[in-house]
């Protein structure tokens, strides 16, 4: 069937939605992206499938990741008429007693995590909220009331989770082309530009140039206009473009389908990291989905509107996700970025008009359409609309993916969705900007996410790479872990770049080693701001921010390591060494049989002792003691 | 990004002409715009990116054998030297890296006795580090083929890598 109506559509939607909303059957979602599956929730759906293939009543199914990442595998199970459970930490081993138990009413009430209150996403207000009249569990607690989820808004990954991803139809019945049929029925090219552009969109790759701005100046260049979408997601600790590749491949089709018809092109690209195998198959299967419902290809909905999209990955380099770079990579060249005298959206691949944005920016433009600028305008602080998709990772206690609404404290973030630390350490940093980016301290955190504020401080917005670092994490090697990371990813046609950032990693190394000298600290200022001056691409030009930051914020840590000759995180090996407190010490010989090189001796229930020439530092005991009788000196 | 390249054309490998032939023209239209997708799939194919292979590429295609090589020793996934049964994925990402990566790369590799880029000499395992594989939360990761094992200490090392064999 080729969709040539929103009608067509709104038939496919009812149908859809009794088994998105009410099934006659016991429904069984797991969380299937590449973080769930790596917990164990293939084989969780494997066991599961196998245990219900022949019984009707029970429905085993896949969705994305739901973003609570700590806690997966994450095992969804509801019916028509009874509420919405969610399962965490479902294991292989769990998954059947978890389907029993929610049939018993549920008794296991440690492993859930919460029932919904209502399904819909916010492009569904006009349908009743199907659990209206469902009566909920007693004493289990809501999603939406507990902290990882209550101040999050979900307009980018308004799907992850909700959805089968390998399933148009589920994409439709959550108002998924609805957008695409609107505009290409009601709106002239024009006007959505214009909605873009009023909507205050800012790109969510890392740079936060003004959506709508690159459209209409794209579309005022005449040519064979090329679409991109930049799914090349470098920043190492950012996860957010996978998720929705993985979870709601179709809300990205969408929204570059909506950039095709705006800026006038009929042929998009899709650049997607090599590492992101299960993003490109539910990609490829989400285009010919829609390649059958007339959705991509000719006379898209009957109209004169024709759009095709095409996936090309990427081969591991950083410097790829640069958007010359980028381009010279699709046309099957080495990824060297070029000076922009002459901008992309004038001549960028196969020297034509392309409009290069990232996944998330794509994924909100048909829920701008649809809801309309003011709405998203609406949301956030004066130069940053909208909302905004985090990975916080690191050292968190709740690890995941998280959108919120622009203008929310980094405190908001960090503690109260993200809960802290673990392990009652103490926090130290907040890492947002990957390479680019830099580290803020404890005392920044009520700093409101916004694009200007964050450079204020001297990191940036970033895609959304959200590292947490603790009492245990030293500076120095963080900045130092950042030049070695772009020494390998620098693509080497500039000297400043090329050189320089090796000269900054020789001097952190030879800091890091305990060979630091006075005026390395100096030299490392003077060194990064040449960088920063002389580079030719946004590699070279944002390189020292993770060194100049941790300088900045923490130049205590510099000079211990330099003066002092200690690395107080016990990070650098050269500089501390493991003592055993003997006052602490319970002598419970958990350190002694995990050590490695056997350095640890002592009777059980008295003090232990360590012996320093044959302990390695590799930090086992370390971990494991839970009296903190190990300590960094 | 700078690897040793054996220069001499290796025996080692018999590359199929015939079949890499029909990968060139069938599945990626004999274009020259393809050129990073038709070596990921030849290094498919033969675990690694054999010479021979490059040599007739360039010559298929029309595209100097200098820019070939270039382009395969620009990006980091292609590796121009036979790898071993099992590639060992270290991720050293920012989020793995301060939970401790580090020390669990640095097990594997006395454990295995090779560093980054090297495989054993029974060719069982080859080291690889990657930068994020976005299972962030998971961290560290180590991927084995394509088994992911995440949360994984260093003292866990030796049993995971016996699972291989
Ligand atoms: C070194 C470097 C790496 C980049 N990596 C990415 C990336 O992985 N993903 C991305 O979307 N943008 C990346 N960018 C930003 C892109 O150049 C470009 O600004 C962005 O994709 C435009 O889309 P947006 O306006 O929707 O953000 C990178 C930029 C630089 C300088
Ligand atoms: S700044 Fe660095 S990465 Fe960018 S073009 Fe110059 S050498 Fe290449
Ligand atoms: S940093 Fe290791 S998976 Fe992302």
């Amino acid at each position: 069937m080729k969709i040539q109506s929103v009608k067509d559509l709104e038939k496919i939607s009812r149908e859809y939605s009794t088994s998105l909303y009410h099934p006659e059957y016991v429904k069984v979602n797991i969380g299937m992206a590449s973080c769930g599956i790596a917990a164990g929730a293939e084989a969780a759906f494997n066991t599961a499938t196998e245990a219900f293939a022949d019984d009707k009543a029970v429905h085993i199914g896949q969705t994305g990741c739901i973003g609570y990442c700590e806690m997966e595998p994450l095992v969804e199970i509801f019916s028509g008429g009874t509420p919405r459970v969610i399962y965490k930490s479902i294991t292989p081993d769990k998954v059947l007693d978890a389907i029993s138990d929610y049939q018993n009413g549920i008794d296991q009430k440690k492993w859930v995590l919460g029932q919904m209150r209502d399904p819909r996403s916010l492009l569904e207000d006009e349908i009743d909220n199907p659990l209206a009249k469902v009566a909920p569990f007693e004493a289990i607690p809501f999603l939406e009331d507990i902290p990882f989820y209550k101040n999050q808004v979900k307009i980018a990954l308004r799907n992850c989770g909700y959805i089968d991803p390998d399933c148009i139809e589920e994409y439709i019945a959550k108002k998924g082309y609805f957008a695409l049929l609107q505009v290409l029925t009601h709106s002239e090219p024009g006007k959505v530009l214009e909605t873009v552009k009023s909507s205050g969109l800012r790109g969510r790759g890392g740079g936060g140039f003004p959506t709508g701005i690159k459209w209409a100046t794209c579309a005022k260049h005449d040519g064979d206009r090329y679409i991109i979408c930049n799914a090349d997601e470098g920043d190492p600790g950012a996860y957010m473009d996978r998720s929705i590749l993985e979870g709601d491949p179709h809300s990205v089709l969408e929204g570059m389908l909506l950039a095709g018809y705006a800026i006038g092109s009929s042929q998009g690209y899709i650049y997607v990291r090599n590492e992101y195998p299960l993003a490109v198959k539910r990609l490829v299967t989400a285009i010919k989905q829609a390649e059958a419902y007339g959705l991509l290809g000719n006379n898209i909905a009957g109209t004169d509107f024709r759009f095709n999209i095409r996936i090309s990955t990427g081969a591991g380099a950083f410097v790829c996700g640069e958007s010359t770079a980028l381009m010279a990579s699709l046309e099957g060249n080495v990824g060297r970025p070029r000076a922009k005298y002459v901008h992309t959206v004038e001549k960028g691949f196969r020297d034509s008009p392309t409009n290069l944005n990232n996944v998330e920016t794509y994924a909100n433009v048909p829920a701008i359409v649809l809801k309309g600028a003011e709405w998203f305008a609406g949301m956030g602080t004066d130069h940053s609309k909208g909302t905004k998709v985090f990975s916080l990772v690191g050292k968190i206690k709740n690890t995941g993916l998280v959108e919120v609404p622009m203008g929310i404290s980094l405190r908001e973030i960090a503690f109260n969705i993200g809960g802290g630390v673990p392990k009652k350490k103490v926090f130290k940093a907040i890492q947002t900007g990957g390479p680019s980016g830099g580290c803020i301290p404890e005392r920044f955190l009520d700093l409101p996410v916004d694009y200007q504020k964050l450079a204020e401080v001297g990191s940036i917005m970033g895609s959304g790479g959200m590292i947490a670092m603790d009492q245990d994490t030293c500076m120095v090697d963080v900045a130092r872990y950042f030049m070695d990371f772009l020494k390998e990813e620098s693509c080497g046609q500039c000297n400043p770049c090329r050189e320089g950032i090796k000269q900054v990693l020789d001097i952190l190394t030879s800091i890091c080693a305990g060979k630091g000298k006075e005026g390395d600290i100096e030299l490392l200022e003077e060194l990064g701001s040449m960088i920063q001056k002389f580079s030719l691409c946004g590699l070279g030009t944002s390189a020292p921010n993770p060194v100049l930051t941790t300088i900045l914020y923490f130049r205590d840590e510099y000079e211990a390591h330099i003066r002092d000759k200690k690395c107080p995180s016990g990070v650098c090996k050269a500089l501390f060494h493991y003592e055993i407190d003997a006052d602490a010490c319970t002598g419970c010989r958990v350190c002694a049989r995990k050590c490695p090189q056997d350095a640890i001796t002592g009777e059980k229930k008295k003090a232990h002792e360590l012996n320093q020439d044959l302990c390695i530092k590799c930090g086992i005991c370390y971990d494991a003691c839970k009296f903190n009788a190990i300590a960094i000196r | 990004m700078n690897q040793a390249i054996p220069l001499e054309s290796d025996t080692e490998t018999e590359v199929d002409f015939m079949e890499l032939d029909t990968i060139i023209e069938d599945e990626f239209g004999n274009n020259k715009e393809n050129l990073i997708m038709i070596l990921q799939a030849i290094q498919r194919k033969y675990n690694y990116v054999p010479q021979p292979a490059l040599t007739y590429l360039s010559a298929k295609i029309g595209i100097p054998y200098s820019k070939i090589y270039g382009v395969a020793t620009f990006y980091s996934t292609f590796s121009l030297e036979p790898r071993g049964r099992n590639i060992v994925s270290i991720c050293l990402g920012t989020a793995c890296h301060v939970r401790g990566g580090e020390r669990v790369r640095e097990r594997i590799q006395e454990s295995l006795e090779i560093s980054d880029g090297q495989t054993t000499e029974d060719q069982r395992f080859t080291l690889e580090s990657v930068r994020c594989i976005g299972c962030c939360s998971l961290g560290p990761v180590v991927k084995i083929n394509e088994d992911m094992h995440g949360r994984i200490s260093s003292d866990q090392i030796d049993r995971i890598l016996d699972q291989y064999e």
